[in-house]
């Protein structure tokens, strides 16, 4: 009965033991390196072990090295904790890369309008009231659009991104120096305005600090609180979610403003804490990458810190890769992908069991 | 007097090891280490162009090629404040930044690193920052701008003798039109044009040009658009002052269209892509003050503020002529122009040659004080010569004088 069984059979597994899957992703990890391997000695005749070893070298190597990357996984992170309700609710939020710009340039206008009448504690509190409604309005747009004339949110919010850029391209016109330069260059560079202090001798320290603290904060909120439920409903059926009597509009704007505000912040952390300049580069298709962050951790904020870490260490080693054995970028962006195809494609074997037909049934089959 | 002794004894010591400090100041090739933050990679010419010119240098004074550490692809943001600290930490002696916005942020490392020389290659703050060890360099690019005007001119001239010209390529008052695309409306793109237009006068009198701006360094299109909305114009020569091939392409087009139009490049000979109306580019030999600034290091000896020079250090040129096109003995003039350039006898910027709201300009305030980007002191024009990119000024272009002539359109 059994002769027309498919060579291989694919079947959505109902529940996977939580050590199965991470030894799938260990497994994928290993094959992805391997392969990465197989491709630089290929290609270059490098020693594929000594490759690795600058990678960690690039992003780790000295306590400088290991601190631009807490920054840049702060950034990423943070960018990624704010698309996690979002997405957990099934609204597609390509829009991040505007929201984190948006948030940004009102930080930059912040500093550069009032660096010189109000004192930094002001300032930041300021930048960051101002970044977190700037990001908060980029979200409600489409939201509002999405809730009220059901528009399509992944094209609304991309489009919006588009807006957001060439309001930076106007507003660097509007602020570069010296003009015509098109760069604003270091905004107060003198007297630190409105940049995020050190902490303890640590530049950076306040960012993670103050990322980590909001990726718990959306841990929690996710997790343990009513909208974080309503979130989940939602985002499972919204006709379930009208059924038990939640409000699907109120959820949708709501959650998007507070998508659309996380990401703001993380504008105001690029710009404050890290670059203290803007330019339509400042998101630097974070916003986009931490789609990513997000998908991968499936909206669990603290496997994400792993996931942008992962990410950025990837970015720094290739960097180092580039400078350290001449390797072209289209290389490192080639180990890159390689490293997410398999990463990503790690998913696959979790949520689906994949079973190659049996000698025995082909036994049956050839008796019949 | 034991107690003035030792004193002594101890000041003797303390500028003794000074002074071996002092004869000691220079360091063997073998042992400079040097690193380079470029704004892209080997896929872009005007990187190329200081790769090469770097690597010539590091060959003319003996340091080992393995020496030099590249960081590729850094972006004018705090990333090129992060390849400047991780060189400076990877113990480098000399850092060179390539890109005009990477300057900000190589001040700010510097300023941490005084023991380390940094360079901000094209930038303009150095003298005004006031750490010894930033330093800004510039080629005289306005004189290999000249050059190609004075080739564009000599065609120009082939082209009015031989009544190949129609009428659209005149103005109402009988003026030939060329026509520029420049990428921004700062000093640096004005002393360019300035230079290529007062080239093409010196040859053919009657000309007047149209600028237009694209507002960015590389965009194949939009400079594309800007030559094409110019030779619609009537433009018959077009030069550039933008890193793409977009223009000479255009012009390449427009020309196997049936028209008559030339064009001259920058940075790159332009003549593979445009064969038949590239005449030939203005060039900068970056490798004369890498040279420079590495054997200055190996002497030990402190780098100045600023630097520039041009034909009389053989720091400019221009790409070899499109023999099949160029005017009769546009070579011959050419060397001619280039020597007298180079030994001082013709100055690009001579006042007498032009005029600014009709009066020849006397007075030219280069150098920005306050921050307001207005000049507030330097002289620049000394018995009636505008000295552009002056050493004892600045070495980055201050030249912004709109002169009678040149329109800008965009």
């Amino acid at each position: 009965m059994n002769n027309h069984e498919p060579l291989i059979h694919i079947a959505r597994r109902s529940s996977i033991a939580w050590w199965k899957a991470w030894l799938i992703r260990l497994a994928s990890a290993v094959l992805a390196l391997l392969v990465c391997a197989l491709f630089i000695y290929g290609l270059t005749n490098l020693n594929p072990v000594k490759v690795y070893a600058a990678m960690w070298e690039g992003a780790f190597g000295t306590s400088r090295r290991m601190w631009i990357t807490m920054r840049d996984t702060a950034i990423l992170l943070c960018i990624g904790v704010g698309l996690a309700p979002a997405f957990m609710m099934r609204f597609w939020n390509v829009g991040a890369e505007g929201q984190v710009l948006m948030g940004g340039c009102a930080t930059a206008a912040v500093m550069i309008y009032l660096g010189r009448s109000l004192p930094t504690p002001a300032l930041i509190a300021l930048s960051c009231v101002v970044s977190v409604v700037a990001g908060a309005l980029w979200g409600i747009v489409p939201a509002v659009f999405k809730a009220r004339w059901n528009t399509n949110e992944t094209l609304f919010t991309l489009m919006m991104n588009y807006i957001a850029i060439q309001l930076t391209c106007f507003l660097v016109a509007k602020w570069e120096s010296p003009p015509g330069s098109n760069s604003v260059g270091i905004i107060n560079q003198r007297t630190q305005a409105g940049w995020l202090p050190s902490l303890m001798g640590k530049q950076y320290l306040i960012n993670v600090i103050l990322v980590l603290a909001i990726t718990a904060l959306m841990y929690f909120y996710l997790k343990y609180t009513k909208q974080g439920y309503e979130i989940s409903v939602v985002g499972e059926s919204e006709n379930t979610a009208r059924y038990a009597g939640i409000s699907v509009r109120r959820v949708i704007v709501r959650t998007m403003a507070l998508s659309g505000a996380v990401c703001g912040l993380s504008g105001f952390i690029a710009v404050a804490g890290s670059s203290h300049t803007i330019s339509a580069s400042t998101a630097g298709g974070r916003g986009f990458t931490a789609i990513i962050v997000a998908w991968m951790a499936k909206f669990n904020t603290f496997v994400m810190i792993l996931i942008a870490l992962l990410l950025v260490f990837l970015e720094k080693g290739a960097v180092q890769i580039a400078s350290q054995f001449g390797l072209n970028d289209y290389a490192s962006n080639a180990v890159e992908g390689i490293i997410l195809f398999f990463l990503l494609g790690s998913e696959f074997f979790i949520q689906y069991s994949v079973r190659f037909r049996s000698h025995g049934h082909r036994k049956e089959a050839e008796e019949e | 007097m034991k107690k003035f002794f030792s004193l002594l004894l101890a000041l003797c010591l303390v500028l003794s090891l000074s002074a071996v400090a002092f004869a000691d100041g220079g360091i063997a090739p073998e042992d400079l280490k040097i690193g380079m933050v470029c704004i892209g990679d080997n896929n872009s010419g005007y990187d190329i162009a200081h790769i090469t010119g770097l690597e010539e240098a590091m060959e003319a004074v003996g340091v080992p090629a393995e020496n030099v550490t590249y960081k590729y692809n850094i972006g004018e943001d705090e990333t090129a404040a992060d390849a400047c600290y991780d060189l400076a930490e990877g113990g480098c002696q000399i850092i060179f930044t390539d890109s005009y916005g990477h300057q900000s942020y190589t001040q700010q490392v510097a300023s941490e690193y005084p023991d380390i020389q940094f360079v901000a290659m094209t930038g303009d703050l150095a003298a005004l920052s006031g750490l010894d060890n930033l330093s800004n360099a510039f080629n005289h690019t306005f004189e290999s701008r000249y050059v190609s005007g004075v080739v564009a001119g000599m065609k120009l001239a082939e082209l009015i003798a031989g009544d190949e010209l129609s009428e659209e390529n005149f103005d109402a008052d009988g003026n030939v039109k060329i026509g520029y695309v420049g990428a921004y409306p700062y000093a640096e793109v004005v002393s360019g044009y300035t230079a290529f237009f007062l080239g093409i006068r010196s040859v053919v009198e009657n000309v007047v040009m149209s600028v237009r701006y694209t507002n960015s360094w590389f965009d194949i299109t939009g400079e594309a658009e800007a030559a094409n909305a110019l030779m619609a114009d009537g433009c018959v020569m077009i030069g550039q002052h933008a890193d793409s091939t977009g223009a000479p392409s255009a012009v390449q087009a427009y020309h196997e269209a049936g028209h008559t139009v030339f064009c001259v490049g920058y940075n790159i000979s332009m003549i593979e892509v445009a064969p038949d109306v590239a005449l030939t580019s203005a060039g900068n030999d970056w490798s004369v003050y890498y040279t420079f600034a590495l054997q200055s290091m190996l002497d030990g000896e402190k780098l100045p503020h600023d630097w520039s020079a041009g034909y009389s250090e053989d720091a400019n040129f221009i790409f070899p002529l499109n023999e099949s096109i160029v005017a009769e003995g546009t070579a011959e003039k050419v060397a001619e122009v280039e020597a007298a350039i180079a030994d001082g006898s013709l100055q690009v910027f001579d006042c007498s040659t032009f005029t600014v709201g009709g009066e020849h300009p006397t007075s030219f305030l280069a150098l920005d004080v306050d921050g307001d980007f207005n000049g507030d002191e330097g002289e620049a024009i000394r018995d009636g010569i505008f000295y552009e990119s002056d050493p004892e000024l600045r070495s980055a272009p201050y030249f912004s004088l709109r002169i009678d002539g040149i329109t800008e359109l965009s």
